[in-house]
C-alpha cells in the first residue's frame, strides 16, 4: 500500500529565489538590453511584461568540456539507408560534428520574459529626481495616528474594553469582592431557615450570624467596585509624522496647428515617462493636462493628445493656467509639484517676455521641477543641437535655465533621443544638489 | 469483456452509482479518465501484485506525491530533487525549461522519481486515470526495481540518507548565506560546479553519507587540524641540501604519496588540500561533491534504468488488458503516449536529437526475452548462455542487477536489433572536410558498432579525463593538472580557461594544465592560469 501525498496546495513558486538571484546576476546585462529596447520601441509599453535575451556574460556556467573541432571520433547512428563503408558525407555547414546532435535551441541561448515589476526596476535604478531626499526630511507636514501601547488616561472614546475588564478583574479577584453567587447561597440558606415555623435557639442564632454575615459581603461589595477608575485603560496613539508623498505633475503642451503628429508623439513619450517615473516614488500621483493655442485650457489626457484645434501660440496662457491650478487645487506645501512642458518653440515674440516675468516671479518657485523639451525636425538637430540660438521660447527659457537650478531644458529631434535626455534631465546629481 | 464495457460506456447516463458497479462487476480497475486516491490506490496494489508476481521485481516501498505542473517545472530547476539549496544556475534552468514548456516545445514529463527510500514518485495532477496507471508501472515499479537491485546504486549511492543529506545541505547554505553573504558563497557554488564532472570518484568508492552528527564531529576534527598543524608553517629551517633533496625523484614521489596523487577526483582533492579555503567553504565544496556523485550511477545507467522501466510498464500494463482489469480506451491511450515515449527519428530527421534512451532500452530488453524464448540459429552463435534458455524473467532481472549501460550493450546488443536499427559508424576526424562511414549493420560490423554504441555510453571514457598529478606544498604551490588527451582531442579553450580560473579561485594559488597525449605520452601544450588573467 502505497502512501499518498497531496502537494498540490504547497507553496508555490519554489524557485522564486532562484530566479532572483540569477536576475540579480544578470542585472548589468538586462538593463543594458531594457534600455535599448524602450528606446526603440513604443513607450507606452513599459509599464509591462517584456521579453529579453540570455544575457551572455556573467551567466555561463563553463566546465572542462571537448572541443568539437579536434580529434578523431566516432558517431553512432541510426536510420543507415543506403551508407556502404568506405562513403563519404560532406559535413554540414563548419559545424564539424554537425550531423550528430540535432538542433535544438541551447540553454544559454533563449529568451525569457521579465514581469513588468522587475522591468521597472532595472529600468529606474539608477534615476532620481533631484531634490528628492532634501524634500522628504523637509516635508514633514501631515500626521497620521499610530497605535503606541495603552495610557492611564485618555477620552472616553479611547477606552480598551479587553484591557480594562482584566485590569478589573485582577483587582476584584486580588481584593477577595465577594462573588453574587456567594450572596445568594446565603440569602437561600436564609430563607430556608426563615421558612421553618418555629425555630429553636441554635437556628435563631444562625440566622442571625447568617444576616451579619449577608451584611458584610454586601457592605464590602459595595466598597470595592466592579469597575474602579484605577482598572480603566485606554489606547495610546502617537502623532506620526508621514513624509509628503504626493507629487502633481503638469504636461503643457503647444497643440497648436504647428505640433504635428510626430511632434506630439515624441512629447507624449515624454510625458509617460515623466509620469512612471512619479508613479514609482510617490504613493500618489496625479496628471494635470494643460493644453494651449493663443489660450490654455485644461483637459483630459484623450483630448490633450488626440485632439486638434487650431489658433496662434501663446504660451503664457498655459503658464497662467497652471499657476491659477496649483493656487486653486495643489498648494505646493503639501504638493511635489513637477511640470513637463513640451512644444516646437513657437511663440509671440511679445509673450516669451511674459513668460520670462512669470516662471522668475512665481512658478519656479513653486516647482520642484520644471523640465522643458522642445521638439525639432531632425533636419534641424544637426544645427541646433549644440548651440544656444533657437526658436524664440528657447532663448527666453534659456535665461530662466540659468537663474533656477531646478530648471532643465533639452532639444529632441526623435524617439531615440527621448531616453538620453530623460536620463540627463533626472540623473543624480550631486553637486547641483548641493548648490541648491 | 469488450462488449461489456461499450455498453456501460452507452448506459452510463443512469448515474454515476450503476457505471461504478458495473465496472466493479465487470473487474475493470477503472473506467473514465478522472482519478482519485481510491483508484490510484486499487491501481497501484494491482499492478504492484503483477510485477512482484510476474516480473519478480523487488521494490522499495513507495510514496506518491501529487503536484501541479507548476511544481514539476520547479522540480525541473533543481536537478529533480524536491530539496536542493538555492544558486542562481537553477533559476536560469527554470527559465529555461519554463519556455519550452510554454511554447509547446516539450511537454512535462509525466512523472519524476527519486531514488531514495521510501522511493518518491511525482505524478502529475493534469495526467488522466490511464496515465497514472502507465506511469505507476514505470516509476513505482520499473524505476524503483531498478534504483534497488542494480549494483551501481547499491554501491554507489545510499537511497536512505539522501533525502536528508539535502535537507542538511540546503540548510547549511542558507546559513553561510547568513553569515558570510550570498556573493561569497556564490563564488564558491559557481566555482564547485564548474568541477561537478572532475567532482566524483569513478574507480574508489565514495564514503557513505555520514549521519548528521557524525558530519558534526568530521567538522570538528577538520577545524582541529586546520588550527594545529599545518605544513606550511613548518618553523624549522630548510637544511641547505634539503630544498635540493626536495626535487630529486624520490622526493617528488614521496610528496605525490602523501598527498595520495594523482587525483581524479578535483574537488575531493581541493577540499582537502587547498590552502585558502575555510571550514564552510570546504564544507560547501563537499555538499556539491555529494550531490554529483550521487547522481554520477544515474548518468551511467540512462538506458538501462529508462528501458526497465518502460519494459516493466509495457509488459504490466498488456498484462493488466489481458487480464480485463483496464479497458480498450485506456489501453489506446497508454499506448499512444508509450508509443511517443520510444520514438526514435532516423539520423537525417530533422527531429534527430540522438539515440533516444528509452527506445533503445525498452528494444534491447524485448530482444533478450525474444532471444531466451525464441532464438535463431544466430542468436546461439551469439548468445550461446542465454539463448533458449526459457527463462527471459531471471536474464533479465540479472542484467538489471549487473550491468551499467556500457557493459549492458556490449553484452547484450544484437545482430538482429542492430538490423533493425539499421545502425552505422560515422568517423569524424577533425581535419578531413568530410564524414567517412566507418562500418554498417553487417557481419563485418557488428563487432565494431557494438564496441563502439558501448564506448559513447561510458561516461569515464566520454569525459575528458583530468586529474591532479603535482603540486609543491612548499615551493611554488602551483596545482598541477593533467589532461590525458585521448585521438587527438582537445579541450574546448574559453570554457576550459574560465573552468581554470574557477580551480584557481578554490586553490588561492596559480594552476596549470598540461594537456598530455594519451598514447605517447608527450606534452601537447601547457595553460597556466598566469596566462590568463582575471
Amino acid at each position: 500500500m502505497p502512501i499518498f501525498v497531496d502537494r498540490r496546495l504547497n507553496p508555490k513558486d519554489k524557485s522564486l529565489g532562484n530566479r532572483q538571484r540569477f536576475l540579480k546576476r544578470a542585472r548589468e546585462e538586462l538593463k543594458r538590453s531594457i534600455r535599448d529596447r524602450i528606446r526603440t520601441g513604443k513607450i507606452a509599453d513599459v509599464d509591462s511584461e517584456h521579453a529579453v535575451s540570455m544575457p551572455a556574460r556573467g551567466t555561463a556556467e563553463p566546465s572542462f568540456s571537448d572541443a568539437k573541432d579536434s580529434g578523431k571520433r566516432q558517431h553512432i547512428l541510426p536510420g543507415n539507408k543506403h551508407f556502404a563503408p568506405g562513403d563519404r558525407v560532406p559535413k554540414p555547414g563548419q559545424g564539424g560534428g554537425g550531423s550528430s546532435p540535432g538542433k535544438t535551441v541551447s540553454e544559454d541561448d533563449f529568451r525569457f520574459v521579465l514581469s513588468r515589476e522587475e522591468v521597472l526596476d532595472l529600468f529606474f535604478e539608477d534615476l532620481e529626481l533631484p531634490d528628492m531626499v532634501k524634500l522628504n526630511l523637509k516635508e514633514i507636514l501631515a500626521f497620521k495616528p499610530r497605535r503606541a501601547g495603552f495610557a492611564a488616561t485618555g477620552s472616553p472614546t479611547n477606552i480598551n474594553v479587553g484591557r480594562t475588564m482584566r485590569n478589573s478583574h485582577g483587582r476584584r479577584i486580588a481584593l477577595r469582592r465577594p462573588k453574587q453567587e456567594e450572596l445568594d447561597a446565603i440569602a437561600e440558606q436564609l430563607a430556608i431557615l426563615e421558612a421553618e415555623p418555629q425555630s429553636a435557639g441554635p437556628v435563631r442564632q444562625r440566622i442571625a450570624a447568617l444576616r451579619e454575615e449577608l451584611e458584610r459581603l454586601e457592605r464590602r461589595r459595595k466598597r470595592i467596585a466592579y469597575v474602579d477608575p484605577v482598572d480603566i485603560r485606554f489606547n495610546r496613539f502617537d502623532a506620526q509624522p508621514v513624509p509628503n508623498a504626493n507629487a502633481v505633475m503638469f504636461c503643457l503642451m503647444d497643440v497648436s496647428g504647428s505640433m504635428g503628429e510626430r511632434e506630439k508623439d515624441l512629447a507624449k513619450r515624454f510625458f509617460v515617462l515623466l509620469h512612471l517615473f512619479l508613479k514609482r516614488r510617490y504613493d500618489r500621483t496625479e496628471i494635470v493636462f494643460i493644453r494651449h493655442t493663443h489660450e490654455a485650457q485644461e483637459v483630459d489626457e484623450e483630448t490633450f493628445f488626440y485632439n486638434t484645434q487650431s489658433g496662434g501660440t501663446v504660451v503664457s496662457t498655459a503658464l497662467e493656467e497652471m499657476r491659477r491650478i496649483i493656487e486653486q487645487r495643489y498648494p505646493s506645501n503639501e504638493w511635489n509639484i513637477y511640470a513637463a512642458q513640451a512644444s516646437d518653440g513657437d511663440n509671440f515674440v511679445t509673450d516669451s517676455e511674459r513668460c520670462i516675468g512669470l516662471m522668475d516671479g512665481q512658478i519656479m518657485r513653486l516647482c520642484q521641477y520644471f523640465a522643458y523639451v522642445e521638439i525639432i525636425d531632425e533636419r534641424e538637430s544637426h544645427i541646433f543641437g549644440s548651440t544656444d540660438n533657437g526658436t524664440s521660447l528657447w532663448r527666453a527659457y534659456s535665461a530662466v535655465n540659468q537663474r533656477w537650478p531646478n530648471f532643465q531644458m533639452s532639444r529632441i529631434a526623435n524617439a531615440s533621443d527621448i531616453y538620453p535626455v530623460f536620463r540627463q534631465l533626472f540623473a543624480r546629481q550631486p553637486v547641483f544638489q548641493k548648490s541648491a | 469483456m469488450a462488449n461489456q464495457t461499450g455498453k456501460s460506456g452507452q448506459t452510463s447516463k443512469s448515474g454515476q452509482t450503476s457505471k461504478s458497479g458495473q465496472t466493479s462487476k465487470s473487474g475493470l480497475l477503472f473506467s473514465g479518465s478522472d482519478w482519485d486516491f481510491k483508484t490510484l490506490s486499487r491501481a497501484y496494489q494491482a499492478i504492484e501484485a503483477l510485477a512482484i508476481e510476474e516480473l519478480h521485481l523487488d521494490v522499495y516501498p513507495v510514496q506518491m506525491e501529487i503536484i501541479s505542473s507548476q511544481q514539476m517545472l520547479d522540480a525541473y530547476s533543481s536537478v529533480g530533487m524536491p530539496l536542493m539549496y538555492r544558486h542562481w544556475s537553477f533559476g536560469k534552468h527554470f527559465l529555461y525549461q519554463e519556455l519550452l514548456y510554454r511554447k509547446g516545445g516539450r511537454g512535462l514529463a509525466y512523472e519524476l522519481v527519486i531514488n531514495s527510500n521510501p522511493c518518491i514518485v511525482y505524478l502529475m495532477e493534469e495526467n488522466t486515470m490511464a496515465l497514472q496507471a502507465l506511469v505507476t508501472a514505470h516509476a513505482a515499479l520499473g524505476h524503483n526495481h531498478f534504483f534497488k537491485n542494480n549494483h551501481l546504486f547499491r554501491q554507489w549511492t545510499d537511497a536512505s540518507a539522501i533525502l536528508g543529506y539535502l535537507d542538511f545541505a540546503k540548510g547549511y547554505i542558507a546559513r553561510c548565506e547568513e553569515r558570510h553573504g550570498v556573493a561569497a558563497v556564490e563564488a564558491i557554488l559557481d566555482a564547485a560546479h564548474a568541477l561537478m564532472e572532475q567532482g566524483v570518484f569513478r574507480y574508489r568508492r565514495p564514503p557513505k553519507l555520514s549521519s548528521e552528527r557524525q558530519r558534526e564531529g568530521v567538522r570538528e576534527r577538520l577545524e582541529y587540524e586546520e588550527r594545529s598543524y599545518n605544513d606550511l608553517w613548518r618553523t624549522l629551517p630548510p637544511s641547505k641540501d634539503g630544498t635540493k633533496a626536495n626535487e630529486t625523484v624520490t622526493g617528488i614521489a614521496e610528496r605525490k604519496k602523501t598527498l595520495n596523487l594523482p587525483e581524479e577526483n578535483l574537488l575531493y582533492f581541493l577540499e582537502k588540500n587547498s590552502l585558502v579555503l575555510e571550514p564552510w567553504q570546504r564544507e560547501i565544496i563537499r555538499i556539491v561533491r555529494v550531490v554529483a556523485q550521487y547522481f554520477y550511477p544515474q548518468r551511467q545507467t540512462q538506458v538501462m534504468n529508462e528501458g526497465c522501466a518502460t519494459f516493466v510498464h509495457y509488459t504490466l500494463m498488456n498484462m493488466l488488458f489481458d487480464r480485463g482489469l483496464i479497458n480498450e480506451g485506456a489501453m489506446l491511450e497508454i499506448l499512444r503516449n508509450h508509443s511517443n515515449v520510444i520514438f526514435q527519428p532516423g539520423f537525417d530527421d530533422p527531429r534527430f536529437s540522438g539515440i533516444n534512451p528509452y527506445a533503445l532500452g525498452l528494444d534491447m530488453m524485448q530482444d533478450i526475452q525474444r532471444i531466451s524464448t525464441e532464438p535463431t540459429a544466430e542468436d546461439r552463435d551469439w548468445f550461446p548462455d542465454i539463448a533458449g534458455n526459457g527463462n527471459w524473467r531471471e536474464t533479465l532481472l540479472d542484467a538489471w542487477a549487473n550491468h551499467r549501460d556500457e557493459s549492458f550493450i556490449r553484452q547484450y546488443l544484437s545482430p538482429a536489433l542492430m538490423r533493425k536499427w539499421r545502425f552505422f559508424i560515422l568517423a569524424d576526424a577533425a581535419s578531413e572536410p568530410h564524414y567517412e562511414v566507418a562500418s554498417i549493420h553487417n557481419e563485418r560490423g557488428y563487432e565494431k558498432i557494438r564496441a563502439g554504441l558501448a564506448q559513447s555510453y561510458d561516461i569515464g571514457a566520454s569525459r575528458p579525463d583530468i586529474q591532479v598529478v603535482d603540486v609543491d606544498l612548499l615551493g611554488d604551490r602551483q596545482l598541477r593538472l593533467e589532461h590525458k588527451v585521448k585521438n587527438g582531442i582537445m579541450l574546448e579553450e574559453a570554457s576550459r580557461d574560465a573552468t581554470l580560473r574557477h580551480i584557481r579561485t578554490l586553490w588561492g594559488y596559480e594552476v596549470s594544465l598540461a594537456a598530455i597525449d594519451a598514447q605517447t605520452g608527450g606534452t601537447l601544450n601547457e595553460r597556466s592560469t598566469s596566462q590568463i588573467g582575471e
